[in-house]
């Protein structure tokens, strides 16, 4: 409601926390899917250490992508159910801004404590202290551009409020995300530079911030009239 | 008034009916033009072509599954493309073709993945290889799906066409640097199997009937896509007098 | 303050001298010529031609399913027209889609109140950002809801959430209200209210475009009918 751009930004920013903090139980839930899944797959493989370790880099992006997938419906479809899109759609001001607000709080509400979360994981699966750091920076980055891609896939599915049709949407274009994030964590583990892929990572999260409120906001327009 | 007059060719290039007329006399042209085509290379490549130095006469089924996999990702291309213009211009046409482009595209993908396990089993051993490029090429597979499943959450004809072109721009994005990250992901991992030779280091007995080949497939694509958007725009236009002429007067054409 | 009343004073002090054409003396805000939509290719309702002027209340009538939901949508530029125009102020709306969007109060069907925040917290978040305390629980107060103000909205009734909503018409400085059904899920001292608010906006110049199936006692109005379109086979 604000007229200055900074201000669409931090008023939607500011409000989604509010709501989110509000609502602990719903906060909590991916963050726990996250924990039970991890534990799932000792009883699932065996609890062997040099087998889990070599599982770990990919299986905690795999992780990660799920949990940040399963929260990421809800971003726009409570707003489309109480009538507060509309009157986002109705503001004079640029899509933009308030939209990089509502992502930023996901990410804050989800991407990080997941970032915060993994070291309990790496420890589990017997990852080296020295790739926990590259885990964790991989993690934050790369949480950042699962839930700005994921946003357009809410915004396009939001007639239907995601489900399934949102993870066929948007699991394909998560594949470069995994890619470079579980690259880093193994680069971490196997001793060599994995700074490389943490920067293709950092690349990615600069394409997607400058693409991807352009094709949710216009996502958000066209789910309007669906 | 002037700038209008030099953009009707423009919108009368977006009149389905002006397309649904002027491809009638294109159809049998490019119907024969294909047949010849596919008839040729087909002949040519797998009677005619010399057998691979390495691979034997297992080496045949490139000359359907190149053309399948160059024209499955130009075909994404063009589905997206069309989406763009029929974003940026209002152009119904080019939705209907976006939106007939995506189950050819995905039909061609889909051979693409099936010939390449029939051919990696005398080859590699195995009918599946996380190769770089049939990895990539199921990631397309899924693109495609995407598309085509968005288009059933809308009821609303208009608001489905944009959105899948909306996604379908959003994958041309993701198309390249998937490619990329895929292909680096494969040279990280380095399997122990054999790389296939690139088109151009190929003899050239072999890669002229590859190109007749791709040629074909590119020229099939066309005219599946122009009897899908013929289809389309039967449907989507059913309350326009001419197509009740057309359903009317003439029961014989399709 | 809306900058494209201005540009018409302007534009009509020129016209003045000038002789071309005589200025209206109350200005039309809204006019709205063969306004059509169609989906999936079926027209909704005849071509839609009003004029709203300064100090007006425009009811819109309509049978259920006329389309009078997707013309608040067309109004609100939420959705695209198929043909015709809207202008605001003499100007076509894609030439001043910001100052007519600022100019703009929208209530629709969902209210836009947020379950989770208080009835305090939702009221501020619809204000415009310089609405001081006193101007929010004075609205509060009128709604009735003041003691409810650090209540969580999803505690609420829907006639409640609904007055939660109403009461930006006490807190905005919008020109032009917009309001979709306002009267729905209302007891009768709600629907007073709200025409109470009507009547002060229209006499400080506002104008008003609502639907609504009843008849307000107070608020003198106009009417526009929606027609369905027959289809001619």
């Amino acid at each position: 409601m604000a007229n200055n751009l900074s201000g669409g930004f931090k008023a939607y920013l500011h409000r989604d926390l509010l709501i989110a903090l509000r609502d602990r139980g719903d906060l909590s839930k991916p963050l726990m899917f996250f924990l039970l899944v991890a534990v799932m797959v000792p009883l699932a493989i065996a609890p062997e250490a040099s087998k889990l370790s070599a599982i770990a880099p990919g299986l905690i992006w795999i992780l990660a992508l799920l949990a940040t997938l399963l929260s990421i419906e809800r971003l726009f479809s409570e707003d489309y159910a109480d009538g507060s899109l509309e009157q986002l759609l109705i503001s004079p001001n640029l899509l933009m801004m308030p939209i990089l607000g509502k992502i930023t709080a996901h990410w804050l509400v989800i991407g990080l404590p997941l970032t915060l979360l993994s070291p309990v994981i790496a420890i589990w699966f017997s990852l080296p202290i020295s790739a926990m750091v590259p885990m964790m920076l991989s993690l934050a980055l790369g949480t950042a551009v699962l839930s700005l891609i994921g946003a357009v896939g809410a915004a396009l599915t939001l007639p239907r409020q995601g489900g399934v049709l949102l993870a066929l949407l948007v699991m394909p274009l998560y594949m470069p995300v995994l890619i470079f994030g579980s690259a880093t964590i193994q680069a971490a583990v196997d001793g060599l530079n994995w700074l490389a892929p943490l920067a293709m990572l950092a690349a990615l999260l600069a394409v997607a911030i400058v693409l991807c409120p352009l094709a949710i906001s216009a996502g958000l327009r066209i789910a309007k009239n669906g | 008034m002037n700038f209008n007059l030099q953009w009707t060719w423009f919108h009368r290039l977006g009149s389905p009916r002006w397309f649904y007329q002027k491809t009638q006399r294109w159809l049998p042209w490019l119907a024969i033009a294909t047949l010849a085509l596919l008839v040729t290379g087909l002949v040519w490549g797998l009677a005619f072509a010399p057998p691979d130095a390495k691979q034997g006469n297992s080496f045949r089924i490139i000359y359907l599954h190149v053309p399948a996999s160059v024209v499955a990702l130009a075909g994404y291309y063009i589905m997206a493309i069309s989406g763009a213009v029929g974003l940026i211009w209002r152009i119904k046409l080019s939705f209907m073709l976006m939106r007939s482009a995506a189950p050819i595209g995905a039909a061609l993908t889909f051979i693409a993945l099936v010939t390449g396990a029939i051919w990696g089993k005398p080859t590699w051993g195995a009918y599946w290889v996380w190769d770089a490029r049939i990895t990539s090429m199921l990631i397309l597979l899924f693109l495609y799906f995407g598309v085509i499943a968005l288009r059933h959450t809308y009821s609303n004809n208009e608001a489905a066409d944009k959105a899948g072109a909306v996604l379908s721009l959003v994958g041309m994005v993701n198309v390249p640097i998937i490619y990329k990250s895929v292909d680096w992901w494969q040279t990280l991992h380095q399997p122990a199997t054999i790389k296939f030779t690139g088109a151009p280091s190929m003899h050239p007995d072999m890669f002229a009937p590859l190109v007749v080949m791709i040629i074909g497939f590119y020229s099939f694509y066309s005219l599946a896509l122009i009897l899908f958007a013929r289809a389309e725009i039967l449907r989507r236009e059913y309350r326009a007098s001419w197509v009740r002429q057309l359903v009317t007067n003439q029961p014989a054409e399709k | 303050m809306p900058t494209a009343f201005s540009a018409v004073f302007w534009h009509n002090t020129v016209l003045i001298f000038l002789g071309s054409n005589s200025p209206l003396t109350t200005h039309t805000v809204l006019k709205v010529e063969s306004l059509a939509f169609e989906r999936n290719d079926a027209v909704l309702f005849q071509p839609v031609d009003f004029e709203l002027k300064a100090g007006e209340a425009l009811q819109i009538l309509g049978v259920n399913g006329s389309g009078k939901t997707t013309l608040f949508q067309l109004l609100t530029a939420i959705l695209p027209s198929s043909s015709g125009q809207i202008s605001y102020c003499g100007q076509p709306l894609s030439d001043c889609r910001y100052e007519y969007l600022s100019d703009v109060l929208f209530i629709g069907h969902q209210s836009g109140v947020k379950a989770a925040l208080t009835v305090e917290e939702n009221l501020r978040w619809m204000s415009p950002n310089n609405t001081s305390c006193e101007k929010i629980s004075a609205a509060l107060e009128a709604v009735g809801l003041s003691e409810y103000a650090q209540i969580h909205c999803a505690n609420l009734s829907a006639g409640q959430k609904r007055r939660v909503a109403l009461a930006r018409l006490m807190t905005a400085q919008a020109k032009l209200w917009l309001l979709d059904e306002p009267l729905t899920s209302l007891d009768k001292q709600g629907v007073e209210l709200v025409e109470r608010c009507m009547c002060q906006h229209l006499t400080q110049g506002g104008a008003i475009l609502f639907s609504s199936h009843q008849d307000l006692a107070q608020v003198t109005t106009r009417n526009y009918k929606l027609e369905p379109v027959v289809e001619v086979a």
